[in-house]
């Protein structure tokens, strides 16, 4: 499990500062944490629970309903396969159990190594270029089986 | 400069209107030359900043920085063809673009006046080149309001965007007419919310300026969540004034000062693109304390969405931007009474607030005059899936969805034959080929099962199972149903149940009635938009293609040949000269045979996933 430095402590302690006073806080609060920590662990929630006065449960309710938060820690390298419309249509599913099975891991899962995790998205709004994947910020067209592998090799 | 009051916007648009006539072809040919290179998300995907920053260096190295400027827009709209740029003022358009095509471009035609043949579009049926981008059937048949700065500005500049009468709506709105004025001319022109549900924008700004209330907000739906969908991401990546003057308007039509763009996380440029154009807007006073010197004040921040597609839900969206869990309540009360942190609140869709500056700039009447007797002016659609151009196509309502695939969309890769458009995303339904003749139009569209939604438009050819459709656009709804309300987390779970059984063969023929009753059940009785729309797939897919379920149920067979448990991949004999690719490729070693002779596939031990279908050169595989 990735740990949570003094340094990010410190971060997550800022951003609650900065935000405490405004009303509907929680959620620009969580996405700036989630970003120092990669994650966010019942600690950070706690913690951020204690800073903001709102209870516990809350916050656990929200970071479970929105699919941007998660409360394990993601690989280096984040593998998004779209599978919106244009992207299903023309092939999204297959390229994305290439990599489940290449790699083992499960859709939302992380690989051992903490190298890629894997996601399938809605729509990226890239349906022109379909199918698509996102790895990071790269976004890329027209993926295949065949082009996978030789993309993410690029990945370490 | 800092703030700026009428006076000195006009100054910036008049000195600004001699770059824009170069860009508008207004300019002799041999001057100066403005290269437009797309950069909206597609074309970042496609690499177009490598080609950006190659043409800025080869302009540099050949000493023409001076005649010759290299702008980035926000252009992605004709998607397949990127990275693209448009040569102006001769409005030459160039696709495909790479790092080493920038070379010919800068010598032959820069320098020699010569164009690079080989970098234009060609036609898709006769494969001739087209120059100019206007003479392009995609773009010539479109009528651009709400996409009409997609090549002509620098969307991080607002100087530019001023030369394009950005402001000048708003300027109206602040200085010269009435806040019941505003609401009228937006009331005259006919447009309705773009976002799905088609209300009419003008009634809603009424109810909320007759609502009580000394705090009232403003706020726009940039949670743009249909799949397939991604006009409003492209608005705000290349004409974000556009949306913030629309939103300044609407605020001084109910009397609010403070207004939020929900966004959604995913959409990081357009986010990056607003908040350029917040700050500039702010540094001149076009937001902030009053506004052009007209004693009006509005300022708005950007609230980046979590990933939950039901917060593009009217009342989940003002509860998520509370910061809770964004689930949708009944309504009454109606966001114009009682909305964001219970006070009056007007929420709009990004494409409806892009169009209400021109509206008030050129009057209702202007708007009215485009489109049919109740959809008025244009409406964008994302067109993709099997369609030879595929991207965002701007139409006036009216237009009949045959012209929208095969005038603009350039009809059906590889000669197939359609099947279906479907329209509305996941709350949409699909419209069959004999049915093409319909036009956009709100309700027109609504009698075909489908709805007009937020202008996703997915085109489907004879190889897409329209069971499977179904079945997927019936996992999304479920897998976003937010689960408050019954009829919406139970009914869609056991809908999905249903049809995901149907295309694994075990379907029975009492499903289609049941189908139908829990979908009626789900449509009545579910709290918000989501649950209500949800069945419109399912629904419509069973009016139009019955056959299609009942070959699933009764006979076992996919006829589109998509549906795994129902197909099986074969070898045609008298194509395979057996040359061992697919026995090579197949990573379950179903394939065997010798060298030299037709192979053979073990269906027991095939898994149906086409890679030997995407490997044979002799198209000898076949699926029944």
């Amino acid at each position: 499990m990735k740990k949570i430095t003094l340094k990010m402590w410190k971060e997550i302690d800022g951003i609650i500062q900065r935000h405490k006073e405004k009303s509907g806080a929680l959620i620009p609060v969580l996405e700036e944490c989630q970003s120092v920590c990669g994650y966010l662990p019942m600690e950070v929630q706690e913690r951020i629970s204690k800073g903001l006065n709102i209870p516990g449960s809350t916050i656990y309710g929200v970071v479970t309903f929105y699919s941007f938060f998660t409360m394990t820690p993601k690989g280096r390298h984040i593998i998004k396969i779209c599978l919106g419309t244009a992207c299903y249509v023309r092939g999204g599913k297959p390229n994305l159990e290439s990599i489940q099975d290449e790699f083992g891991v499960e859709t939302g899962g992380t690989t051992g190594d903490l190298r890629f995790s894997l996601d399938s998205v809605r729509c990226i709004g890239a349906c022109g270029m379909a199918p698509a994947m996102v790895v990071d910020d790269d976004t890329y067209a027209q993926i295949s089986k065949q082009n996978i592998m030789k993309i993410l090799d690029g990945y370490k | 400069m800092g703030r700026i009051n009428r006076d000195q916007l006009n100054e910036i648009k008049s000195r600004g209107e001699n770059i824009i006539d170069i860009r508008l072809g207004k300019a002799p040919v041999d001057g100066e030359k403005h290269l437009m290179v797309g950069g909206g998300t597609a074309c970042h995907a496609s690499r177009s900043e490598p080609v950006r920053d190659a043409i800025r260096g080869e302009i540099e190295k050949k000493g023409l920085s001076k005649i010759c400027k290299v702008i980035e827009t926000g252009n992605d709209a004709f998607s397949t063809l990127a990275p693209v740029m448009v040569v102006y003022p001769e409005g030459v358009y160039y696709v495909h673009l790479t790092p080493d095509d920038v070379d010919d471009i800068v010598s032959q035609h820069l320098i020699d006046g010569k164009l690079v043949e080989r970098l234009l579009y060609k036609d898709p049926v006769n494969n001739k080149p087209i120059p100019r981008m206007m003479d392009i059937p995609y773009f010539s048949n479109q009528t651009l309001i709400t996409l009409r700065n997609l090549t002509l500005i620098d969307p991080e500049n607002i100087d530019d965007a001023i030369a394009r009468d950005a402001y000048q709506g708003a300027a109206k709105a602040l200085m010269d007419i009435t806040a019941e004025e505003i609401i009228n001319q937006v009331k005259v022109s006919g447009i309705r919310g773009r976002g799905g549900a088609g209300f009419p924008t003008g009634m809603k700004w009424g109810f909320a300026a007759r609502a009580e209330g000394d705090i009232k907000y403003v706020l726009c739906n940039a949670d743009e969540g249909d799949p397939g969908a991604f006009m409003d991401r492209s608005v705000l990546e290349a004409d974000p004034h556009a949306v913030l003057e629309g939103m300044i308007i609407a605020a001084k039509a109910i009397n609010a000062h403070q207004g939020y763009i929900y966004c959604r996380a995913e959409y990081p440029l357009a986010i990056k693109r607003l908040k350029i154009a917040i700050e500039q807007a702010r540094r001149y006073g076009l937001l902030g304390k009053d506004i052009l010197g007209s004693g009006f004040d509005f300022d708005l921040e950007i609230y980046q969405g979590a990933g939950a597609f039901v917060c593009g839900e009217e009342t989940a969206l003002m509860i998520s931007i509370e910061g809770k869990r964004g689930m949708p309540r009944p309504r009454p009360p109606f966001p114009a009474h009682e909305g964001l942190w219970k006070k009056p609140t007007v929420l709009n869709n990004v494409e409806t607030l892009a169009n209400i500056p021109q509206i008030i700039l050129n009057g209702g009447q202007w708007y009215a005059a485009i489109g049919t007797e109740k959809s008025k002016g244009t409406k964008v659609f994302a067109l993709a899936g099997k369609v030879n151009n595929s991207g965002l196509v701007e139409v006036p309502m009216g237009m009949p969805l045959k012209d929208i695939v095969y005038k603009i969309g350039g009809g059906i890769p590889e000669d197939k034959r359609l099947k279906a458009v479907q329209i509305g995303g996941p709350s949409g339904g699909c419209i069959p080929s004999d049915l093409l003749d319909t036009v956009t139009d709100y309700e027109a569209i609504t009698c075909t099962g489908a709805i007009m939604g937020s202008g996703g438009m997915v085109i489907m050819d004879e190889d897409n199972c329209m069971v499977d459709i179904a079945r997927f656009f019936m996992e999304f709804c479920q897998e976003e149903s937010c689960g408050k309300c019954t009829p919406c987390r139970e009914g869609t779970k056991r809908m999905l149940e249903i049809v995901t059984k149907i295309t694994e063969g075990r379907g029975e023929i009492d499903d289609i009635a049941t189908l139908e009753e829990l979908a009626e059940m789900v449509k009545d009785s579910s709290l918000c938009g989501l649950g209500q729309t949800a069945p419109n797939p399912v629904l419509s897919t069973i009016r139009h293609f019955r056959d299609e379920y009942e070959a699933h149920i009764k006979d076992k067979r996919c006829p589109a040949g998509v549906c795994k448990a129902l197909i099986i991949y074969i070898i045609d004999e008298e194509k395979c000269p057996g040359c061992g690719k697919c026995k090579r490729v197949c990573p379950v070693e179903a394939i065997t045979g010798e060298k030299k002779v037709p192979h053979t596939i073990d269906p027991e031990k095939c898994i149906r996933c086409g890679v030997c279908i995407a490997s044979c050169k002799f198209d000898a595989i076949g699926v029944v």
